[in-house]
């Protein structure tokens, strides 16, 4: 080519050198640590308790808080496409030639200078043995080519050439597997939403932002349902959802972990729970004076009188995360105790310390000894027009990896040449582009094969 | 015997074939070799029964999982694989040469597994995230990656032991030469390479499956995909910029670093939802 050195020419020779591949992979290998090693998507706060102010400044300038999606690291991947693109036109242009030929050429003496190749003496005419060699050639390869050259009979067969291909198929489903990722980033929302039992909703909140994303439909939790070992480790997680679409109720199905449920390309999952409300409780009450214990169950907001008519308990209601000088003690009721002639006053009784309103020391001591759950289930909504491309590119990825290193097109050529004393002597030699340990281990014993015929005085 | 006895059993017998291998090295003794590999598929036996009857045992107790739930049947696992490929390799292309590089890395990751207190070989049920068909395809596909990666960093080493040049009646004279080296190691990183990919692939899927994102930058799946460009990049440099000898070698064994980070020091030092093994 003689512009070779005008700049369109420069800049494409720039996107085809492997150099760039190297260097563009060793970046993304290496800038890749630091997500897995810096906090992603924290607040604020948190990088400034973790690197200071100055520290904090840096991240955000590098976008390190969301590294995976920042500006420099979408840049080396589009540089890797480039890069793909242009190397595999480039090569392609090289080997179509090579991979579809119109006609099938070999040249004798680079499959005859190999220090690998095999030779042995054949006691039979030389063009006898030609024919059975070219019969066994084909048996053993397939279609078979022949030119005679310098009176020696080259009989050449090949076979997985199409098998060059295979590594164009694994850079486009690179190619394939990035274009699905960006479809879903564009097309697509992930998102969560919390269903007490027994409600609906038609709203979901995206991950990232909180922003509020209308679904054409409903989702009602009619039950979640968590099962747990002897050993206390989780077992199942269940929900129980309708979806209700122009107010009919359309579909009634559970979902666990691992089995969600995908309706009009939306997909749910079952992600949380958690508690959210209560109940019938089991109150025990015991008056600290007395010693005399007894045990109600009551609803929340449903109002006792407290024995020897010293006053009344009213149940107010359950908390999730009972909040105590500061502590989480976690899931907890409150209500309200009424003691004649004195101020009312508030008592919380955390499920996870039933001795707390004892330490209160007060005339009665109140305990929750059981309570009927009401859940919420947590789900993951998401829609991704683009998995579908992806999962296009998997395939072709395992595919194409296969066929490249475990493929190859071989060639082999079989020389007969009549020797001075009547017999014949044969060549054997082989080429491929590919692993050629592979191929010497596969001539050997194609040699001893073909020697042994021979010797055994086969014809065929 | 119970899966307990006959692991410890192997974790002893892989021991016995690395002192054996060793010996080989030391005294140019290729009937040592001859028992080395004898003793190892003793071993690897032995390991197949073990994960076969841990197998067995999680049904009885009526949990009934495939054995790949925690890292105590990980590096049982992993030990197998390993095994399982050296045979492979040893059988095939006849080499004796190379056992002493691999089978102590065989012997140390089950040995590991059984003598460190920090890691439980108790039998438990499976969390609900780990219920799901694709975990035996997950974990067999990414450690036989493990594997190949960790064969190919036993036979890298030979460079760094054994000149270019070396006569044959020497002390290193009959180590393989570097041209199998390199044949060799490059068999394994690609075995290696494509069972990563599946690997990494299954679990896609399977994330996908269970949590909705088939990719969401977890530290497991960005270290593994880090390792997967580490040996695209070994690639690159050997087919396409004629890369051999020590500085592929070194290549290679970065590679295995990466492999070792993804399995340990994600676990180890970073948090994230892949917390099993």
């Amino acid at each position: 080519m003689k512009n070779q050195d005008t700049i369109p020419r420069q800049i494409w020779e720039f996107f085809c050198s492997v150099k760039l591949t190297v260097y563009t992979l060793v970046l993304l290998a290496v800038t890749s640590i630091i997500g897995t090693v810096v906090l992603q998507n924290g607040t604020p706060q948190q990088y400034i308790d973790l690197y200071g102010k100055g520290g904090y400044n840096l991240i955000q300038v590098f976008s390190i808080d969301d590294m995976y999606h920042a500006w420099w690291f979408l840049f080396l991947l589009l540089l890797l496409c480039i890069n793909i693109v242009v190397c595999s036109v480039e090569r392609l242009s090289l080997v179509w030639k090579t991979i579809f030929p119109k006609q099938i050429r070999f040249n004798p003496d680079r499959f005859l200078r190999s220090k690998k190749k095999h030779t042995f003496f054949v006691d039979q005419a030389a063009d006898a043995v030609t024919a059975a060699c070219e019969s066994w050639l084909s048996k053993q390869v397939g279609k078979v080519h022949k030119k005679n050259q310098e009176n020696t009979w080259m009989v050449y067969a090949e076979k997985g050439r199409w098998t060059r291909i295979g590594v164009f198929v694994v850079h486009a489903s690179v190619l394939l597997l990035l274009l699905g990722a960006l479809i879903g980033a564009v097309f697509g929302f992930k998102a969560n939403v919390r269903i007490d039992e027994g409600k609906q909703v038609g709203t979901v909140f995206a991950a990232k932002t909180r922003q509020p994303i209308q679904l054409d439909f409903l989702i009602r939790c009619n039950e979640f349902a968590v099962k747990f070992y002897d050993t206390g480790a989780p077992e199942e997680f269940r929900s129980n959802l309708t979806i209700i679409e122009d107010g009919q109720e359309t579909l009634t199905t559970d979902i666990r972990v691992n089995h969600p449920l995908r309706y009009k390309g939306i997909n749910i999952f079952q992600s949380s729970y958690g508690t959210t409300s209560a109940g019938a409780a089991v109150m025990a009450i015991t008056d600290n004076i007395s010693g005399q214990k007894i045990t109600r169950t009551m609803q929340v907001g449903e109002t006792i009188t407290l024995p020897e008519e010293t006053g009344s308990f009213q149940l107010q209601g359950f908390l999730p995360h009972f909040d105590f000088r500061g502590r989480n003690l976690g899931e907890a009721f409150f209500g309200k105790v009424t003691l004649k002639e004195k101020e009312a006053f508030q008592i919380g009784l955390p499920l996870q310390f039933p001795t707390f309103d004892k330490m209160r020391k007060g005339r009665f001591s109140f305990v929750v000894t059981d309570f009927e759950k009401k859940y919420y289930t947590g789900l993951q909504v998401t829609k991704d027009p683009g998995v579908w491309y992806v999962y296009a590119g998997f395939v072709l990825m395992i595919l194409g990896c296969w066929v490249t290193f475990f493929m190859s097109h071989q060639s082999f050529l079989v020389a007969v040449a009549p020797s001075k004393d009547g017999g014949t002597i044969v060549h054997l030699a082989g080429r491929t582009n590919r692993s050629t340990q592979n191929l010497n281990l596969k001539l050997t014993g194609m040699a001893t094969r073909l020697e042994n015929q021979f010797k055994k005085g086969e014809s065929i | 015997m119970n899966s307990s006895t006959a692991l410890s059993l192997a974790t002893f017998i892989y021991g016995l074939a690395t002192v054996f291998y060793i010996g080989h090295f030391a005294f140019k003794k290729n009937k040592l070799a001859t028992a080395g590999f004898w003793v190892l598929v003793a071993a690897f036996v032995l390991n197949t029964a073990g994960i076969g009857l841990r197998w067995v045992e999680s049904y009885q107790m009526g949990y009934g999982h495939a054995p790949f739930s925690n890292m105590y049947e990980s590096l049982v696992f992993f030990s197998w694989t390993m095994a399982l490929l050296y045979i492979f390799v040893e059988v095939k292309y006849k080499e004796q040469g190379f056992g002493v590089f691999v089978s102590p890395l065989i012997f140390l990751a089950i040995a590991y597994a059984s003598f460190d207190p920090g890691i439980s070989s108790k039998i438990s049920p499976l969390i609900p995230a780990l219920k799901s068909n694709w975990l035996i395809a997950h974990v067999i596909t990414c450690f036989l990656g493990y594997a190949g990666f960790a064969v190919a960093f036993g036979f890298s080493l030979i460079y760094f032991v054994k000149p270019k040049q070396t006569a044959e009646n020497t002390f290193l004279g009959r180590l393989p030469s570097w041209d199998v080296i390199d044949e060799l190691t490059y068999q394994m990183v690609v075995f290696g390479f494509l069972f990563l990919t599946i690997g990494i692939i299954t679990g896609a899927v399977w994330a996908n499956s269970a949590w909705g994102k088939y990719w969401s930058w977890d530290p497991k799946e960005t270290w593994s995909l880090i390792t997967w460009f580490v040996y695209a990049i070994f690639m690159h440099l050997r087919l396409m910029r004629g890369w051999h000898g020590k500085n592929l070698a070194l290549v290679s064994i970065v590679g295995f670093a990466a492999v070792l980070f993804t399995y340990f020091g994600v676990n180890f030092l970073l948090s994230g939802l892949h917390s099993y093994a």
